[in-house]
């Protein structure tokens, strides 16, 4: 259909009309250049209008909540429907898996009987973090190339800025900005989140960074040295202080010259619950944060778009 | 029809229409809160690890320009923009900029084409639509060093092919916000 345009805006001879359209345009050039201005404040210092994101959650957080139990209502509807179709498979692969398990529980019993003893001989004493609190994932930046969550918790249930932030399958993130009863996580797929991780099979170090496209980049520190394969399993090294050693991060799932480009030990949106970690040394926090500033950008012509 | 109070007329919801206006409150309040809270989309279920969502704050006030061009004032991107960036987890500001230039362009857009029809706007919403979110992600690049052109592809293409969907939604909110509920 085609159709004539709007009649426009040109009010005829009143005054009062045509000085409260030039007004618009006033405000209209003047909302540019002030854009243009708390953009560049916000390049420089991305922390500077954290108040009013955090005011902003606080105000949205009744409504990320209901959404984050309708989220775990839904999966368990479709996760109820789906497991008629495959009960019989799913039945026959359970019960190879518990006669494998068993034989695992018993080798895994007797390991843990000798481990104990010689912790004992050894005097060492297992530091047990005591998690800060619980919670649910109520938001996420989904249009946005940058990758945050909105926690239902904030520093009214004793959260703080920097802690890491885990669900049962691995590592989410850490938290970045806090209010009152909410907290802004900064995802593991965020570019700007640089987590320290080794492979679980020989401690070979590395780097975990976001990608911003749900996948990450695992880049070795010692280049040459050794090759990623297909399926390798990163978890938090401990170093740097922030992320307590042992929560798995990713899997290796593409391994290239310099290291693999891999998927998430943990998808957080499939994350119902998350709980939030003390600060595994808090003193070096701020030691991590300057070595992250100055880690070099992620290579683009690596032959992986 | 099996559900009689989910009729597709909005009209038929309102018995008496004799010697009765549009709510002034619903008729100048309803665009704007549509956008805000097409704005406040991020906190839905959706808890998502990669850009997958459109901004449909934005593809909201894109819809209510091209369908009423004179129900928002030029300046609406600032409030609209400011409210969208509270929210999007872009870089403060980036929402402010690109709404009033949205505005200013639409603005120059209307003056330039004389008529108008569904293609037309299509067009003109696909052009702002892969602008914004090309920007968007270069403003998120800008803050974090690590340009990423490639992860926005499936997002601009699923933006421009849900446009006609939400200038639908939006057409029945603008029917919904002229019933006519306020005696005269």
């Amino acid at each position: 259909m085609i159709m004539a345009r709007s009649p426009d805006r040109r009010p005829g001879f009143s005054r009062r009309a045509q000085y409260g359209i030039f007004t618009g345009y006033v405000i209209a050039v003047l909302g540019v250049v002030a854009g243009f201005v708390v953009l560049g404040v916000s390049l420089f210092n991305p922390e500077a209008f954290a108040f009013a994101r955090t005011t902003a959650s606080e105000v949205a957080r009744p409504l990320g909540q209901a959404g984050a139990e309708t989220r775990s209502a839904s999966q368990g509807v479709f996760a109820a429907i789906g497991a008629y179709f495959n009960a019989g498979r799913q039945n026959a692969a359970l019960t190879r898996e518990v006669q494998a398990a068993r034989a695992d529980a018993v080798t895994m019993h007797a390991l843990q009987q000798e481990n104990a003893r010689l912790k004992a001989l050894l005097g060492i004493v297992d530091p047990q973090v005591r998690p800060v609190t619980g919670a649910r994932l109520i938001g996420s930046t989904a249009s946005s190339t940058r990758r945050f969550a909105v926690l239902s918790v904030g520093s009214n249930q004793g959260v703080q800025n920097g802690q890491p932030v885990r669900a049962a399958g691995g590592l989410i993130g850490r938290v970045v900005e806090t209010g009152p009863n909410t907290a802004r996580v900064l995802l593991v797929t965020d570019p700007d989140n640089v987590v320290p991780v080794r492979r679980t099979s020989d401690g070979l170090t590395a780097f975990v960074q976001g990608g911003a496209n749900g996948r990450i980049e695992i880049r070795l520190i010692n280049t040459g040295v050794a090759t990623l394969r297909k399926g390798d399993v990163f978890v938090t090294s401990g170093s740097g202080g922030l992320y307590p050693p042992g929560i798995p991060v990713a899997v290796a799932t593409e391994p290239h010259r310099d290291g693999a480009t891999g998927h998430l030990a943990s998808d957080p949106a499939d994350a119902d619950f998350v709980v939030v970690l003390p600060a595994w040394q808090a003193s070096a926090q701020a030691v991590l944060e300057a070595a992250q500033k100055a880690a070099p950008p992620p290579p683009s012509d690596d032959g992986n778009p | 029809m099996p559900l009689p109070f989910l009729s597709a007329r909005p009209e038929d919801l309102v018995r008496q229409r004799l010697n009765r206006g549009p709510s002034p409150v619903l008729a100048n309040g309803l665009p704007w809160l549509s956008i805000m809270l097409a704005s406040m989309v991020p906190f839905s279920p959706v808890v998502a690890s990669a850009p997958v969502l459109p901004p449909l704050g934005f593809m909201a006030l894109l819809a209510w320009r091209l369908l009423r061009p004179t129900l928002l004032p030029v300046w609406a991107g600032l409030p609209l923009g400011l409210f969208d960036d509270l929210y999007s987890g872009q870089p403060f500001g980036s929402g402010i900029v690109l709404w009033s230039l949205t505005m200013l362009a639409m603005d120059v857009i209307d003056e330039k084409f004389l008529w108008r029809g569904f293609v037309q706007d299509w067009l003109t919403a696909a052009a702002l639509l892969t602008a914004y979110v090309a920007l968007t992600a270069g403003f998120a690049g800008l803050v974090t060093g690590y340009p990423l052109p490639f992860t926005i592809g499936p997002q601009v293409l699923l933006t421009v092919l849900l446009h006609p969907v939400v200038t639908r939604i939006v057409a029945l909110l603008d029917r919904i916000r002229l019933l006519p509920l306020k005696r005269l």
